[in-house]
């Protein structure tokens, strides 16, 4: 087992190393201009730079907690009216087209609403990024509650289960598989949300810092700032798949 | 000791294309206290709804429940049904499945487990209490089942081919443990107490009411085997009872060895000679096969 992982390893470093080497070569052989694709080599400096002399983390910082805010916000209210329709065939009926409509919207279009509402702080990032989670979470907590087992729904309510214990005891935990599935998604777009909402004004955060470089034609800037926001998100869903791997332990089957 | 009755039992679907399609028609048995009852029939002849019914899963069209002698109103709260599909929580440890109907009646987390382990002990699973449904295999799983639904202690049983999907042997094995069980619950039959080997040895489950258990199989092996009494459904659509045949076998039945007596090929014919009939017309309508 760890010693697949361990090849896994090593093949992921490989096929980096390889995208990175290319990239670099077409550059030293002119093929590539510098100019509008960088190279590997001066990004790296730059993200070395912004590290060792502090500038970074401040804007880390403040996209990291815009995204976080818009993750729990999001998954809140997503799970908590995934689960109120799911329970509810009328309600569900009635919201369905709705739903649908508010999902249509390209959230850029939302971006500028709402900066003029919440202001150039953190909370219109936040708000965009609950715009993105809200309905991944949604859709995947209601497809799990509306894919609960009868049987267990009814062997559980034999046994003596209230409602409220059914919900607990079944509905919750069938869901949460659907849930920690999207979990990852999610995550995505909370950075996503968090980063376009900066990139479309803000004074702070990761997005500004790649729209300022976009400013000055400064690539090298820009790939900076990708290079990190991908980073991060690696290891934060690193973080998640950990956490699920204990959630949804009775899932692995070890005979 | 509950007695079951069904009174006039009729029970309508809808089908997709918004006929309506009569699955029970007009049943009336009763299931004496104590008693063990067994219902066969072809596939798709409506047993599987008369279960339902009487667990209060499902409402009768027409026609009524009773429990006790109490008309039946919502889930039947003296009942436990065990399915024939799997019905563990697959996210539950087995120790916590078998404790799941003392957990939701809010028994204290230290004694359902404590019982749990008796029962766990009962069905040969103690080393297993920690593994996860998808860790067991298909028998084991069963034990666990019915672990969970003999530790609520409930009165009556409602089983719907438990054992239908396990293979000849293990079957034959389930089938020992759930007669050995039942035989040795106060009572358990009409004549004296019996004790079986290995079979109540557990403090820790304590007594264990009397059961009266309904049981519905399309195998009339299985349900001569273990039955007081065999009612034989007709085809569907409308079954109705076609069939009662006492099995006047004596207990404790030893199941490796009761298939080859005379007395139960006997019966085995006889019951035979009309279920096969009823046999040949669902496969001639084959509506549901």
């Amino acid at each position: 087992m760890s010693e697949r992982r361990g090849a896994i390893l090593v093949w992921q470093i490989l096929v980096g190393l390889v995208a990175l080497a290319l990239w670099q070569g077409l550059v030293a052989l002119n093929i590539l201009d510098p100019f509008f694709v960088s190279r590997p080599t001066d990004i790296a400096r730059r993200v070395a730079t912004w590290v060792a002399a502090g500038t970074l983390w401040p804007h880390l910082a403040v996209t990291l907690q815009e995204a976080l805010l818009g993750l729990v916000v999001g998954a809140a209210l997503g799970i908590v009216l995934g689960f109120a329709l799911a329970r509810s065939p009328l309600a569900a009926a009635v919201f369905d087209p709705y739903i649908k409509m508010l999902n249509a919207i390209p959230r850029v279009v939302l971006a500028p609403l709402f900066l003029l509402w919440f202001g150039l702080g953190i909370w219109s990032k936040v708000a965009l990024a609950v715009t993105l989670v809200f309905f991944v979470m949604f859709f995947s907590t209601y497809q799990g509650v509306r894919d609960a087992s009868q049987v267990l729904v009814d062997n559980v309510r034999m046994l003596g289960a209230s409602e409220r214990q059914l919900v607990r005891h079944v509905l919750v935990p069938s869901a949460l598989t659907w849930i920690f599935s999207s979990l990852h998604t999610s995550l995505g777009f909370a950075m996503v949300g968090a980063v376009v909402g900066e990139y479309l004004g803000s004074t702070r955060g990761l997005g500004y810092v790649i729209s300022q470089a976009e400013g000055t034609f400064d690539t090298t800037g820009v790939f900076a700032g990708m290079t990190i926001l991908g980073i991060v998100v690696v290891i934060v869903s690193a973080a998640v798949t950990r956490l699920e791997r204990w959630l949804l332990r009775w899932k692995n089957d070890e005979r | 000791m509950i007695s079951l009755e069904f009174d006039r039992v009729s029970r309508d679907f809808v089908t997709p294309s918004g006929a309506l399609y009569r699955a029970v028609d007009d049943i009336s048995l009763t299931v004496d206290a104590g008693a063990f009852l067994a219902i066969v029939g072809p596939s798709g002849c409506g047993k599987s709804t008369l279960l339902n019914v009487a667990a209060g899963l499902l409402t009768p069209t027409s026609g009524r429940v009773r429990v006790d002698g109490v008309d039946l109103d919502g889930l039947n709260r003296r009942a436990t049904y065990m399915f024939q599909q799997d019905a563990l929580l697959p996210w539950k440890n087995v120790r916590d499945n078998v404790a799941l109907g003392l957990t939701l009646a809010g028994v204290k987390r230290v004694d359902a487990h404590a019982r749990a382990d008796g029962w766990l002990a009962r069905v040969g699973l103690t080393d297993f209490a920690a593994h996860y449904p998808a860790q067991l295999s298909g028998g084991m799983r069963k034990r666990a089942t019915m672990a969970q639904n003999w530790i609520v202690d409930r009165g009556l049983m409602l089983m719907d081919e438990p054992f239908s999907a396990l293979d000849v042997h293990t079957r034959q094995r389930m089938e020992s443990e759930l007669l050995a069980l039942w035989e040795a619950s106060e009572g358990g039959h009409t004549g004296p107490p019996l004790r079986r080997e290995g079979v109540g040895a557990d403090p820790r489950v304590g007594p264990v009411q009397n059961k009266t258990i309904l049981f519905v199989t399309h195998d009339l092996d299985e349900a001569i085997a273990l039955a007081d009494e065999v009612v034989v459904l007709s085809a569907g659509p409308a079954s109705r009872i076609v069939a009662r045949h006492p099995v006047p076998l004596d207990r404790p039945r030893d199941l490796m060895e009761l298939r080859t007596t005379a007395a139960f090929v006997d019966l085995y014919r006889a019951i035979w000679a009309v279920l096969r009939e009823e046999v040949v017309k669902s496969q001639r309508t084959n509506r549901h096969v």
